[in-house]
């Protein structure tokens, strides 16, 4: 591999064998993580969209296809915005990539431009969808509106409470939002819910997960569309950093997409790479070993195996597991995470508005807040350059925040 | 009884009569011992037990019901070995649950665990071919039947790898979606039925949505039998007594044994 192009932008892609984060190969596997465990039903549709996938991020006209949409519809590239006076205060040089600035308000945005014309290209008819914040289902109504598909979202019955605003957008956009009662009613209960109606509807629907995690291809392959969001920024801080590279790298963990994507254009370079997690969601710290949702990794779960329930303020982050590619990235030592509580978020959430004027999304703003604390504590220490992925805006927040006030 | 599930079950076919294998999801009721016994007496030719999971996949919203109330109720997967070591059964229990139970430990510790209490087989219904290596190999160690699941949309070349490898009977989806009553069976399941019995000796049930008598005997002639699941826990969770549940299950014998004249 010689030259990439995003976007237009050209630059020189690292040589393949200092790439940590690579292709999965046929088994799924990110060392122990990660895998196919699915009922036998839907291992011919894992195959049928790997292969599909495989053909189609090696044919030029579909890359091109979606580097225009990228561009011309989501608004990418991204800008890289200085934190001017936060960095003032906090004594170091921060820098945020604005996935909030993407059509939709998220980064969810690039992983479903990508999966919706692949599905498309497969002739599927229906998109299906979990969603827990209510981003992922909006890009995915959003991207079924653009190309003429239908589109499912399962959400659960108490994130479609505290995510009204979203509940509405999707309405608005022609998608069908299905109310999942069973479980914790948050994001876990909608992925196993779209899971089941996916074995039942797998010949016309297709199955667009939101995070880096489900059966193989799925971790990988919405790497690889959030990959978008790492070699952006770092192009920008080459453009925009005298060293060319921050010291830290830093995004918020749900599932994992936006770290992901992130870690994926950095994890070459020398910066430290952060992923934060809700301290009630944190499964690459608190979780063990296990099977969910067809992909082995670490599992928020009790001493018998049950999967228990996250807590977060931020329904994005309501998730007891872990992407694979996370939990084997921690074990190798590449990155770190770290978790930070409600309280810390709000005060982030607050401070960045009143800072930047900036009103990030409080799953982003879980990213902010162990900034704060890792800078005030010293251990970012004074004058390092920081990168922070702020993965969404929080507009959809405004109401949970005036409860949280 | 020392022969293995299939040895049993191949034993049973071989008088001539269709085989019946009814659920019940473990620790689902105080007595749920019962409701083993009750299907035994009823003329079942194994019983398959539900370890519940949390996070059932593959399951429709009956056994996520009976799922939730057991595992409410304290039901762990010790509880139920020590249970079910204290049953006294002439049938084989076969053991239903999730991958994340079974990598609890390790796949082997689990096998061993089963065998001990008396299981002699084992479902997992999200590990597939690719997956199933390692459990497949401690299985066989221990000398427990590791069922395979087919299904409807699996191509030939699976299909002979399913039945090569799986161990007790093969399982065959009667459709495309989870467990659950269904009025109607579908006409792909008596094309997997066929299929399946050109390929192996090894015993055919299908399962999900085998919900009464009738359906139950049309089914039993495109292969061996059925695993009855979700109609049974349905009458359970409504408050039927193991003896009713017991009755249903005769009926279900009743009629198979009829079609199979
Ligand atoms: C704004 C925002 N950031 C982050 C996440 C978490 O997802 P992931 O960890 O996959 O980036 C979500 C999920 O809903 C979100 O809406």
């Amino acid at each position: 591999m010689g030259e990439m192009s995003w976007s237009g932008r050209q630059y020189a892609t690292v040589p393949a064998a200092t790439r940590a984060m690579r292709d999965p190969g046929a088994t799924g596997r990110f060392g122990t993580y990660g895998g196919r465990y699915v009922p036998e039903s839907l291992i011919p549709a894992c195959h049928e969209i790997e292969a599909a996938f495989r053909e189609a991020w090696s044919d030029p006209e579909f890359r091109s296809r979606l580097d225009t949409l990228l561009t011309v519809y989501a608004g990418r590239p991204t800008p890289l915005t200085p934190a001017w006076r936060l960095s003032h205060e906090l004594g170091i040089t921060l820098f945020l990539k604005r996935e909030d600035l993407a059509h939709t308000g998220s980064h969810k945005i690039n992983n479903v431009i990508g999966q919706a014309l692949l599905a498309h290209r497969m002739g599927k008819e229906r998109l299906l969808a979990e969603t827990g914040a209510g981003q992922h289902g909006v890009a995915t109504a959003t991207a079924a509106a653009l190309l003429g598909l239908k589109a499912t979202v399962f959400m659960g019955e108490r994130d479609i409470e505290r995510q009204e605003l979203n509940v509405l957008r999707m309405n608005v956009l022609g998608a069908e939002v299905v109310p999942v009662t069973t479980g914790s009613r948050t994001l876990k209960d909608a992925c196993n819910e779209a899971m089941r109606h996916w074995v039942s509807s797998v010949d016309d629907s297709y199955y667009c997960i939101g995070s880096v995690m489900g059966p193989h291809p799925y971790p990988w392959m919405v790497r690889e569309f959030q990959r978008v969001i790492g070699e952006e920024a770092r192009a920008q801080c080459a453009a925009e950093l005298p060293v060319g590279v921050p010291d830290y790298v830093v995004a918020c963990v749900g599932g994992g997409s936006n770290a992901a994507g992130t870690f994926a254009g950095f994890v070459d370079t020398t910066a430290r790479l952060i992923g934060v997690e809700a301290e009630g969601g944190a499964a690459a710290t608190f979780g063990r070993a296990g099977v969910l949702h067809g992909f082995r990794s670490l599992v928020l779960q009790d001493e018998d195996g049950q999967v228990t329930e996250a807590h977060s303020v931020a329904a994005g982050l309501d998730y007891p597991g872990i992407g694979p590619e996370h939990a084997h990235l921690r074990d190798g030592g590449r990155a770190r995470y770290e978790t930070v509580n409600d309280g810390e978020v709000l005060q982030a959430l607050l401070c960045l508005a009143r800072t930047e004027g900036i009103l990030a999304a409080l799953e982003s703003s879980h990213a902010v807040a162990w900034v704060i604390r890792a800078a005030r504590s010293g251990e970012i220490a004074p004058g390092s350059t920081v990168m922070l992925t702020l993965s969404g805006r929080g507009d959809k927040d405004i109401a949970s925040i005036k409860e949280l006030l | 009884m020392t022969e293995s599930l299939e040895e049993f079950l191949i034993a049973r076919r071989g008088t001539g009569r269709p085989l019946l294998v009814p659920y019940v999801t473990a620790g689902v009721t105080p007595g749920w011992t019962d409701v083993v016994h009750a299907y035994a007496d009823a003329g079942a030719d194994a019983v398959e037990l539900g370890f519940p999971f949390s996070d059932p996949m593959l399951d429709g919203v009956t056994i996520q019901e009976a799922s939730d109330r057991a595992i409410a109720a304290g039901t762990t997967v010790r509880k139920i070995l020590e249970e079910v070591a204290t049953l006294d059964v002439d049938v084989p229990l076969i053991a239903m649950t999730y991958s994340n139970l079974v990598v609890q430990q390790s796949t082997a510790e689990f096998c061993a665990a089963l065998t001990a209490s008396g299981l002699r087989g084992l479902i997992v219904p999200d590990s597939p071919l690719e997956e199933v290596g390692e459990l497949a190999d401690a299985a066989a160690a221990e000398g427990l039947d590791l069922v395979l699941l087919a299904a409807p949309s699996s191509s030939r070349a699976r299909l002979r790898e399913i039945t090569e490898r799986s161990r007790g009977f093969v399982y065959a989806l009667t459709h495309m979606g989870t467990t659950g009553e269904r009025g109607e069976i579908p006409e792909q399941a008596a094309r997997l039925g066929r299929e399946l019995k050109g390929l192996t000796d090894r015993p055919v049930l299908f399962g999900f949505g085998v919900s009464h008598p009738a359906q139950a005997a049309e089914l039993a002639g495109h292969a061996d039998g059925v695993v009855v699941a979700s109609a049974l826990m349905r009458k359970l969770l409504d408050g039927a007594r193991p003896r009713e549940l017991g009755e249903y299950v005769a009926s279900i014998r009743r009629a198979l044994d009829q079609g199979a004249r």
